[in-house]
C-alpha cells in the first residue's frame, strides 16, 4: 500500500483545484510556483496549496505520480494539467478559464 | 554544474531528430534557460505529453542540474 500515492489521490479527489508548490500561496517561495498562485488568484479561482518544502515524500512522490519532473504542479478535478510553463501558456490563450468552466470549477475573471 | 545550452540542444534532437531548437540563457549563468522546441513527432500529443517527450530527451537533468528551463513547444505548421 503505497501512503505517497494514496496521499496524493486523496488530496486531489477531495479538492477541485490544487497546486503543489514551494512556499504557500501567501509565502510563495519559488518564482514559478508565485506565478501559478498569481494566476489562479487573478481568475478567483479557490485552490488548496500543498507545501511541497513541508513533505519531502510527497515532494518526490508527486513528481513519480504525474511523470514530471518539476514544481509547481496543477490538478483539476483530480488531474494533471501542468506546471508553471504549460499553466501560464494556457492563462494566456484562454483555454485555462474555458478547461475550468467546463470542468465547473468557478472562476471570476477580473 | 549547470548545463551548456549546447549540450541540452544536443539532447533534445538526439531524441527529436527533426527538432528545431531555440535556447535563450535568460541570466547569462547556465542555469535558468528559456527553451522553444519545434517538431512534427508532437502532433496529437497534449501539452503536457509534448513537454514529457522533451524532459525525457533530457534523461533525468530536468528539475536537477536543469534549475530553471521554461520551456514551449510547437508543432510546425507544415505538420
Amino acid at each position: 500500500m503505497d501512503s505517497v500515492k494514496d496521499r496524493i489521490e486523496t488530496d486531489i479527489k477531495s479538492n477541485d483545484v490544487v497546486l503543489y508548490m514551494k512556499g504557500t500561496p501567501v509565502f510563495p517561495q519559488c518564482g514559478f510556483s508565485s506565478a501559478v498562485v498569481q494566476v489562479l488568484t487573478h481568475m478567483g479561482v479557490k485552490f488548496k496549496g500543498i507545501n511541497v518544502l513541508e513533505d519531502p515524500e510527497i515532494r518526490n512522490g508527486i513528481k513519480e505520480y504525474a511523470n514530471w519532473p518539476t514544481i509547481p504542479q496543477l490538478y483539476v478535478k483530480g488531474e494533471f494539467v501542468g506546471g508553471c510553463d504549460i499553466v501560464r501558456e494556457m492563462y494566456q490563450s484562454g483555454e485555462l478559464a474555458e478547461m475550468l468552466q467546463t470542468k465547473g470549477v468557478d472562476v471570476k475573471l477580473a | 554544474m549547470p548545463m551548456a545550452a549546447a549540450d541540452i540542444e544536443t539532447l533534445i534532437r538526439t531524441a527529436l531528430p527533426d527538432a528545431s531548437v531555440r535556447i535563450d540563457d535568460l541570466r547569462g549563468d547556465g542555469d535558468h534557460y528559456a527553451c522553444h522546441v519545434v517538431s512534427a513527432l508532437f502532433k496529437g500529443k497534449s501539452r503536457v505529453q509534448q513537454h514529457q517527450m522533451v524532459y525525457a530527451a533530457l534523461k533525468g537533468r530536468m528539475g536537477n542540474e536543469l534549475h530553471a528551463m521554461a520551456l514551449q513547444t510547437e508543432i510546425p505548421a507544415s505538420a
